[in-house]
């Protein structure tokens, strides 16, 4: 019954970025773990406190320096994480080979957490691709959990207003969304007590995966510019009304 | 004559205007465009396809009963390989965020979601990434291409043409071990923010969910879509679908109003693209002041009620 939680290490949402040659940025910024892999964490160790999880299991493909959000994952109750190291930047499809390959290779997994999408590259795809790996079945944007040992019942909102029930049996991958949980973000003592926990390394190219045929490779990264000119409007509130219609109707022709 | 896999979705019966956006940006003289549509009689589909450009429409039936995304997904598969499509695209729609990753992890083929400029011949597109900060280009190698496109970055333009349609029954596997309980919808049907034209969305200027009314009224009158803050999500006015940013939905509108909106790095990650942005606001400092196009320095809980009656008195 162990629970392995994928988790990312990505720019911080404020940060700056900047581009460096053709395809890549600055580094040297403020990372942190995936938004979407907190909730995973929260709830991973919400689900570990009622009794049901044996250990919570933190995995990750990166670089050195990812090593810090496993140390948040694991001062946020995982007990032990994987590192699986690289020195590049990879692809989803890589990314779900690699996760798939170092789960199998630790361990029996009951439930299999991630973000249901990371905020660098914005993909939207790993969990699908490493339940496939895997051969199990995955609910995305995951926003309500019922574990049992048999497999775990899920509320997945799709769109506002519709949300799907599913059933999936374990082992299983779940995609956590916002609505989970409020992330519980650790406490001092959390975090002496997460230096002491272990980290295992792993190098990518020691794994045994195949190389694959597809891919999707960055080419180019270029800073999005806004070139917005603020014009004010100004005037009774009715003056402004009428000049908003004047634009929605005249200028964007939605009216 | 290449065929290129159109993904079809459906709101109330009808096709989502989004997709003829999807057709017209995928014709050429040297493709042939299919539509897949899943368990939604075609029938009815098949004139308004026709009128994008597609020549054949496959009428994928699936034994699910309704929304299944595993079942869906395979099926889709299955109607992409008897139909000789290596080439799919889909919208980045909720509907498109389910099925287009699960097909593109059966064939193990690239995927580029959320694609503001596709070109199918080179398999480059270009899409965001770091929250809208940096715009990407992509290539993508391998024998199959999946396209989740934004909404409304091509315009629609019809190209008449004459489909066939042709019938596709598809049985799931057993055992998948993935299984649907139930798909509960509140009734709200409201539009959903990505395929929206016109978004008005509200932040902590609302002060309560009572407020959002404000913004419904004015909406009501346009079509338009209300989105929120995350501020707003998180005090628990509005409903998480409903937050715009990077941590929420990412829109393209023609029109997006910021109403009672700082303007913060991650809620501009998720709007940044819109054609005209109009912001509100009684801070002349606030971000949002300075990166629109058009801002009104004031109060909302007046602008708003003279906005509603000069929408309801237009005449169209
Ligand atoms: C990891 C992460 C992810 C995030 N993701 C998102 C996201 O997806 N979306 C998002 O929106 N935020 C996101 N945020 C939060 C973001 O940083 C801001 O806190 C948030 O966007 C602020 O919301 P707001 O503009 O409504 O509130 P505020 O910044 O408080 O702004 C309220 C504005 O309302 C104006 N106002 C007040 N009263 C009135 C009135 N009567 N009339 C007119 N104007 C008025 C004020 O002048 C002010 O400018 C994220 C933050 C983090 C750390």
């Amino acid at each position: 019954m162990n629970i392995y939680v994928c988790v990312k290490h990505v720019p911080d949402s404020a940060a700056t970025i900047t581009v460096e040659g053709d395809n890549a940025i600055n580094e040297k910024i403020t990372w942190l773990m995936n938004p979407y892999d907190e909730h995973a964490l929260t709830e991973a160790a919400r689900i570990k406190a009622a009794g049901k999880a044996v250990e919570i299991v933190a995995v990750c493909l990166g670089k050195p320096a990812a090593e810090n959000t496993l140390r948040s994952a694991m001062a946020m109750g995982a007990d032990r994480s994987i590192l699986i190291e690289t020195d590049q930047y990879h692809d989803s499809i890589i990314t779900a080979r690699a996760l798939a390959a170092a789960i199998r290779k630790d361990g029996t997994p009951w439930i299999i957490f991630t973000g249901k999408e990371s905020i660098d590259s914005e993909g939207m795809q790993t969990q699908f691709r490493l339940a496939q790996h895997l051969g199990l079945p995955v609910a995305t944007n995951v926003i309500k959990i019922n574990a049992d040992s048999g497999g775990v019942t899920v509320e997945c909102e799709r769109e506002a207003g519709t949300i799907d029930v599913y059933r999936m049996a374990a082992p299983c991958v779940v995609g956590a969304g916002k609505g989970l949980n409020n992330p519980n973000y650790p406490t001092f003592p959390d975090i002496v007590r997460s230096r002491k926990k272990p980290v295992k390394r792993i190098d990518l190219a020691e794994q045994a995966i195949d190389r694959p045929a597809a891919g999707m490779q960055i080419r180019e990264l270029v800073p999005a510019v806004e070139q917005r000119t603020p014009k004010a409007l100004a005037g009774s509130a009715a003056d402004i009304a009428a000049q908003i219609v004047d634009i929605l109707k005249n200028e964007a022709k939605v009216i | 004559m290449q065929p290129i896999g159109l993904l079809i979705e459906f709101k109330g019966g009808q096709i989502k205007p989004a997709n003829f956006g999807m057709a017209t940006a995928a014709r050429a003289e040297n493709r042939q465009l299919v539509a897949l549509v899943v368990d939604t009689p075609a029938n009815d589909a098949k004139a308004a396809l026709e009128a994008y450009g597609v020549t054949r429409v496959v009428n994928i039936r699936t034994d699910s009963n309704g929304w299944n995304p595993a079942v869906h997904a395979a099926a889709v598969v299955a109607a992409m390989q008897e139909n000789g499509i290596t080439t799919l695209i889909g919208l980045t729609s909720p509907t498109g965020r389910e099925l287009l990753p699960r097909v593109a992890a059966r064939l193990d083929a690239p995927l580029v979601m959320d694609c503001i400029d596709i070109d199918l011949d080179a398999h480059r597109v270009k899409t965001s990434q770091y929250s809208g900060k940096t715009i990407a280009t992509i290539s993508m190698t391998g024998s199959h291409f999946i396209y989740g496109m934004r909404a409304n970055v091509v315009a629609p333009e019809e190209a008449p043409a004459a489909a066939e349609v042709i019938d596709f029954p598809f049985a799931a596997d057993q055992g998948s071990g993935f299984e649907v309980i139930e798909t509960r919808t509140d009734g709200s049907g409201s539009q959903h923010l990505a395929e929206s034209d016109i978004i008005i969305s509200g932040g902590r200027g609302l002060k309560n969910a009572e407020n959002f009314k404000l913004l419904f009224d004015c909406a009501r009158h346009l079509n338009a879509a209300v989105g929120a803050s995350r501020v707003a999500v998180d005090n628990g006015w509005v409903p998480y679908a409903m937050q715009v940013g990077q941590t929420g939905v990412k829109v393209n509108p023609k029109v997006y109003m910021a109403v009672g909106i700082s303007g913060s790095i991650q809620h501009f990650a998720g709007m940044k693209t819109a054609k005209t942005v109009i912001a509100i606001n009684t801070d002349a400092k606030a971000a949002i002041m300075a990166n629109c196009d058009y801002f009104v320095v004031g109060d909302l809980f007046d602008i708003l009620p003279a906005l509603e009656k000069a929408l309801a008195s237009v005449k169209r």
